[in-house]
């Protein structure tokens, strides 16, 4: 005779949250299916990954509805949001909005759903968001000044062969290389 | 089918938008599973303990260029519409090194932090926040440096091969080495300092790396297409829309075409540079015929929804060359001067009394007016105002709809 006790109902919560966690797979098989990805898109539309430009359409978007005045004098944001442009009408925003759906599923498939902060173990926790934040200011400001982040211009323009992505790939490479060693307490 | 497939043209926005969803959900997918949720593992990088961004990076780089470039060759996918990111060297260095400082502070990069956030990564949600204040930065500082950060280092769509003037398949294999050199090296530097295992590591991935060289290789061996056998592909369409004359514009649609403030239109003139300094249209530049391929990468680079590229010669000789190898690379809204510059001159020089027209149009694209000196567009039939001119003519200028690349992705 089965009890409720022999089989605890499982709620939703464990079916999502609880799920086994499985190992990364190896780093050269992820290249390759990235890759794949990576050929997909350029093959299918013409067009290959991005991430940065769709949060630049995000923040223009809200921009726009605070003060659209504005927006029609500075001629960067003009391009994308001006008149009747609406910011979010453009390809990369479906493109970002899939990405954060497909980091989910692998996550559920592979149980890391675990609400957590991932820091080195001599920082605080809010140390590390404020790093997190600050780190991220940085990024956001170098992607746009780059005109691309580590998706849309090392990526997609690495595989392309263009000759500024890969420069700016190496200048990622040596400004994150160089001020490795000085911030070193963060991670280790 | 010829790649990449026109979407805008081919389905309706919401399938072209669920396509582009798709796209996103695999590389969200691609992410985290090989463990770019995770600031750790990606910070490690930057201590030699765990090289994974470096080889999932370039894996998919080599990967994803291998299978373009084949598919290139193979004439299956026209490279003139795969977007390239245009170089600009000075921000994109800058840019570089500043998005380098912060992913070694922040522990990821824009796309990582997304995957992070949406696995209930704590500090990637932080770090998106943090993006997201940058780019707002960025859009209200940027008119501060807008010049240098439009003009600095640039160098147009410009490939690797282009640079260095070798062959694609050259670089491609080049660049395919380069990278199992650093995937070796990577894998010396986590043995030292993150402590892996080497004799575990899987056997398959010696087999994969002779299976990118041998890929790699067969780039070289395919060849890459000339201009006339891409033409040749398309020949039966385009040369049925010059006999018909779908693409030959009378001066009168040129005049107003360049008129119209919501279009950009590009005149080349491909006449040798001796009759371009005699007479030419004002705003026109001079690309002698035999060069028309050198500008090609411009092309590229300016081609957007509202741009016209019309080309000009003295008849429609030159011209129609000039067009064949445009419609041969995929350039849109080409155009060839109806009549060429002969015409023009018939239509608007009869008032210049130093222009003499000295011979009637042969067809052999050959000059019928002389000029009392080279004075290029210094005659007012070389700027006509439109206000004066109202001329009949049959429009063909259409714009064939395509996607502004330019305007998005990360750039």
């Amino acid at each position: 005779m089965t009890t409720a006790l022999d089989h605890p109902r499982k709620t939703w919560r464990d079916r999502v949250f609880g799920r086994p966690t499985r190992p990364y797979i190896h780093p050269y098989l992820g290249g390759l299916l990235l890759g794949l990805v990576l050929f997909a898109a350029f093959f299918i539309t013409g067009n290959g990954l991005g991430a940065s430009g769709g949060l630049n359409r995000v923040i223009v978007f809200f921009e726009d509805i605070i003060a659209p005045a504005h927006i029609d004098r500075v001629p960067y944001l003009l391009k994308m949001a001006g008149g009747a442009l609406n910011p979010l009408d453009d390809w990369v925003v479906p493109l970002v909005v899939g990405t954060l759906v497909g980091g989910f599923a692998s996550g559920w498939f592979s149980g890391r759903l675990q609400l957590e902060t991932n820091k080195g173990p001599h920082i605080t926790r809010r140390t590390r968001w404020l790093m997190a934040f600050i780190g991220g200011s940085l990024m956001g400001y170098g992607a746009r000044m780059a005109r691309g982040c580590t998706s849309g211009q090392a990526l997609s323009g690495g595989a392309v062969l263009s000759v500024g992505s890969w420069a700016f790939m190496f200048a990622v490479f040596a400004g994150a290389y160089a001020l490795a060693y000085f911030v070193r307490r963060l991670w280790n | 089918m010829p790649f990449p497939l026109p979407l805008e043209t081919l389905v309706s926005k919401p399938v072209m938008f669920l396509i582009f969803g798709v796209i996103g959900f695999a590389f969200g997918f691609v992410l985290e599973s090989a463990g770019f949720g995770n600031s750790r593992k990606l910070a490690a990088q930057f201590y030699f303990q765990d090289m994974t961004v470096l080889k999932v990076m370039f894996g998919a780089i080599v990967t994803a260029m291998v299978l373009l470039f084949i598919a290139v060759r193979l004439g299956i996918l026209d490279f003139s519409l795969v977007w390239v990111n245009p170089t600009y060297l000075a921000s994109g260095i800058l840019g570089g090194l500043i998005m380098g400082v912060g992913f070694i502070i922040g522990g990821f990069c824009p796309g990582t932090s997304l995957v992070a956030m949406a696995t209930r990564k704590i500090d990637g949600a932080f770090f998106v926040l943090g993006v997201l204040f940058g780019i707002f930065v960025f859009g209200e500082t940027v008119e501060y440096f807008y010049d240098w950060w439009n003009n600095a280092g640039y160098l147009g769509r410009l490939t690797i091969p282009e640079w260095l003037d070798l062959p694609v398949g050259v670089v491609v294999v080049a660049v395919v080495l380069m990278a199992l050199f650093m995937f070796w090296v990577a894998e010396k530097l986590e043995q030292r300092y993150g402590g892996r295992d080497l004799s575990k590591e899987p056997r398959w991935r010696r087999y994969a790396a002779v299976g990118l060289v041998t890929f790699a290789v067969s780039v070289i061996v395919i060849g890459m297409p000339t201009t006339q056998e891409k033409y040749a592909r398309v020949a039966a369409v385009k040369d049925a829309a010059l006999a018909n004359r779908e693409v030959q514009i009378n001066p009168g649609e040129l005049l107003d075409t360049v008129a119209n403030d919501t279009l950009r239109v590009v005149m080349i003139d491909v006449r040798p540079e001796a009759e371009f300094n005699q007479f030419h249209i004002a705003g026109s530049q001079n690309v002698p015929l035999a060069q028309i391929s050198s500008i090609l990468p411009e092309v590229h680079a300016r081609q957007a929804v509202n741009t016209v590229f019309v080309l000009m010669s003295n008849d429609e000789v030159a011209a129609t060359d000039a067009w064949k190898t445009f419609q041969a690379e995929s350039v849109t809204n080409a155009y060839i001067l109806e009549g060429g510059i002969n015409e023009w001159l018939s239509t608007f020089g009869e008032e210049e009394g130093d222009i003499a027209q000295v011979a009637l149009p042969s067809g052999d694209d050959s000059l019928c007016f002389s000029f009392p000196a080279a004075l290029g567009d210094r005659y007012a039939a070389a700027d006509p105002s439109p206000h004066e001119w109202t001329l009949d003519y049959t429009p063909k200028v259409k714009l064939e709809v395509k996607r502004d690349k330019s305007g998005g992705g990360c750039g």
